[in-house]
């Protein structure tokens, strides 16, 4: 049985609005339907700061504030370091990956993905469902 | 004029070439070379006659050089070409982004019929649905990529305008005519060339292009 919340918010963040659609109708696919959106991190950052949120997917190249700084925000604010975040982008580069998990990323999906890698990833941070 | 003149005079001009910015004009190259020959008097030895035709030379090499830059028209490069280039690719990104919005609005419209359907029926449709959502992934790389080639062609500009500086305004802003590329008469696969060829520009940029409506009010 599912220990896992369908109904928990999450928030995807990403500047191309293409890709903020996929992820969500992806999302939508595997159950989960409360999904809020940001188009960089600094407005990520504001709304963690306004609502909770159980989940963050993120692009990593955005202005004016990237993924990576985003990333580090979280896990420096004592409200939010425990935030489950997922880092979703075509920085494929051995010494991105190194650098997002020594920043504290949950996990790591290079794009392109498919809804399968997504739902494994997502099962590995929070839990088979 | 006097040798001593003719050493003080070289010796400033290549003062003023150190002083030079980094920019430096190749006439002023070809006239210090000019005033070396220039100074060359009295019976010269063999080994003097091989350095003033090696001198000769270089001093023709980089007239010819700066005469066939020209003729490249290299300021045609960051004018019009370059330009031209980002436009095309910043209207790909924009085509693309369009087009992939307009395949989500059919796929979730299909989507929502699935509640209408059997279930094994809306089983299959979903996971075609998925597929799709997954594949129309290609606008963000593509769009990523794009900006990397753009953000390339943009530092090929700097350069472009650096060497423009370097060789002088004759070269950046030539008068010269424009050599117009020959006619052929063939395609590269031997093949008759297009006698309407010169009508074929491809996809107009948005801004240039007129609609269908524009053009079927045109015929009335």
């Amino acid at each position: 049985m599912s220990t896992v919340d369908m109904g928990m918010p999450i928030l995807i963040v990403d500047d191309y609005k293409t890709m903020l659609r996929i992820i969500r109708n992806l999302l939508k696919q595997l159950g989960f339907n409360n999904v809020d959106e940001a188009t960089d991190g600094s407005a990520a950052l504001q709304k963690l700061r306004d609502k909770e949120y159980h989940l963050v997917i993120s692009d990593w190249n955005m202005e004016p504030m990237s993924g990576m700084q985003l990333l580090t925000e979280v896990r420096a604010d004592t409200k939010l370091k425990e935030l489950p975040f997922i880092m979703i982008t075509a920085e494929s580069k051995t010494e991105n990956v190194i650098a997002a998990k020594e920043a504290g990323v949950s996990n790591y999906i290079v794009k392109p993905f498919n809804a399968a890698t997504l739902k494994t990833k997502l099962s590995a941070v929070l839990g088979n469902f | 004029m006097a040798v001593a003149a003719v050493k003080e005079k070289i010796a400033s001009q290549l003062q003023d070439l150190q002083k030079a910015d980094g920019s430096i004009d190749p006439e002023e190259i070809v006239a210090i070379v000019e005033s070396i020959v220039d100074s060359i008097e009295g019976d010269m030895s063999a080994d003097g006659l091989k350095v003033y035709a090696d001198i000769e030379a270089l001093a023709l090499y980089i007239n010819t050089a700066r005469a066939e830059i020209a003729d490249l028209r290299p300021d045609d490069i960051n004018d019009e070409h370059l330009p031209a280039a980002t436009d095309e690719l910043t209207a790909i990104v924009g085509a693309t982004e369009q087009a992939t919005n307009t395949i989500f609005e059919a796929v979730e419209s299909i989507e929502a019929l699935t509640d209408k359907m059997p279930d094994d029926v809306a089983e299959q449709i979903s996971l075609a649905v998925t597929s799709i959502f997954e594949a129309c992934g290609f606008q963000d790389i593509t769009g990523q990529r794009i900006t990397k080639v753009v953000t390339a062609l943009q530092k090929v500009e700097e350069k472009v305008e650096a060497l423009l500086n370097a060789f002088g305004d004759d070269i950046k802003r030539s008068d010269r005519p424009k050599k117009e590329p020959e006619k052929r008469t063939t395609t590269p696969s031997g093949a008759p060339a297009r006698p309407d060829e010169d009508l074929l520009n491809g996809p107009q940029m948005p801004d240039e292009a007129i609609s269908q409506d524009d053009i079927d009010a045109l015929f009335g």
